[in-house]
């Protein structure tokens, strides 16, 4: 059998795409608030630890520290990108977005009137 | 150094203590130190020096703050354990556990022997996986037959249509990630679920349903890499995504399910 090596820096292997190193969202999940305490003589506030991971599932970071960390799927959200708000084909998206919103309005309107 | 401290990364048994110290030739810890082994009595801790002006109570309230800070420790903490855990089984400390010196180390191993030695029984000779599983997100193409001058009845209609089809496949989803989560435990010792990642944090468009860390014999690792590609088979909704060998984080504290 071949031996497999425990690392955490393995590569995922995601089916039916390609493979990408282990997301520091990963990591952080894991070594952040799991793992034993051991109570050291430097007093880490619990508090502090969990604002913090509460703080990364948010995502609390600059854009800059996003695209570090390979996170770049605002680039093409038209709410959040210029260059791809500029594409022709995404005004009319954002367009079409707008209408359906009034219509959702609307009908929770109706639909609360006819309780 | 202005005023040394230790960074403790892992506990390990002290028999273990050479092949450790040989994995561990070349690595570097947090802020760049070398790694060492501390010995007591039947354990060892894997230890680092760091400078206590950044590592200390001040400096880590500070320091924790910063996300960039944070990845850089997190990367390192996660480089060592993985380093040690090729080559025998360690209980994994959680981040920026810091020790004023080599006594103090000991003295707190002393202090959770027990917690310590259930874990690496535990965990002996045994690594986590990640299992992830995506969800695309319905609805998302229906954009495109909107363009028509929408009028009145026939659009509320597909709107109602479409709110329909999403709630039913957000359902399939949630009920398909529930069946690879219970597959995947039966095969795993332990298993834990985590919050599914934010689209933020995953990177990807596609809604995270299922994010779940199943703990496995060493051995049995190409059985589950098996079984995630049987289930993404049966499963084609879903696009799963599996990670590790890990270090078993998920399982060195608390209470797994």
């Amino acid at each position: 059998m071949t031996e497999v090596s425990a690392r955490g820096s393995s590569r995922p292997t995601r089916y039916g795409a390609p493979t990408q190193p282990a997301t520091l969202a990963d990591i952080l999940e894991r070594v952040l608030d799991k793992g034993i305490v051991i109570a050291g003589d430097i007093k880490v506030n619990l508090l502090d630890i969990e604002l913090l991971t509460v703080k990364i599932r948010l995502l609390v970071a600059s854009v800059d520290k996003a695209a570090e960390m390979g996170i770049d799927w605002w680039r093409d959200d038209p709410s959040l990108s210029s260059s791809a708000r500029e594409d022709g084909s995404r005004k009319l998206e954002r367009e079409n977005e707008r209408l359906r919103r009034q219509v959702e309005e609307l009908e929770a309107q109706r639909d609360g009137g006819d309780g | 150094m202005a005023e040394p401290g230790r960074y403790v990364y892992a506990v390990c048994r002290a028999g273990d203590r050479a092949e450790v110290t040989d994995a561990l030739t070349g690595v570097r810890g947090v802020a760049d130190a070398p790694v060492g082994v501390l010995d007591h009595a039947t354990l060892c801790a894997v230890v680092s020096e760091v400078d206590l002006a950044e590592y200390g109570e001040d400096g880590l309230r500070r320091n924790l703050e910063d996300l960039g800070w944070v990845e850089r420790v997190a990367r390192a903490h996660d480089h060592v354990v993985g380093a040690v855990s090729t080559v025998t089984t360690c209980a994994p400390l959680r981040l920026v556990t810091i020790c004023s010196d080599d006594d103090s180390v000991r003295a707190k191993v002393d202090a959770q022997r027990d917690e310590l030695e259930r874990t690496l029984t535990l965990l002996d000779g045994r690594v986590e996986h990640g299992v992830k599983a995506y969800a695309a997100e319905p609805g998302a193409t229906a954009a495109a037959g909107v363009a028509d001058e929408p009028t009145g009845t026939a659009y509320l209609m597909r709107r109602r249509q479409e709110t329909a089809t999403r709630e039913a496949a957000d359902q399939a989803a949630a009920d398909a990630a529930d069946e690879v989560h219970t597959q995947l435990r039966e095969l795993a010792i332990a298993s834990r679920r985590y919050p599914p990642q934010d689209k933020r944090l995953s990177g990807r468009r596609e809604r995270m349903v299922l994010n779940g860390a199943y703990l496995v014999d060493r051995s049995a690792t190409p059985e589950l890499e098996q079984a995630v590609a049987v289930l993404a088979e049966r499963h084609p909704q879903l696009e799963l995504e599996l990670t590790g060998p890990w270090p078993p984080y998920s399982f060195a504290g608390g209470e797994p399910s």
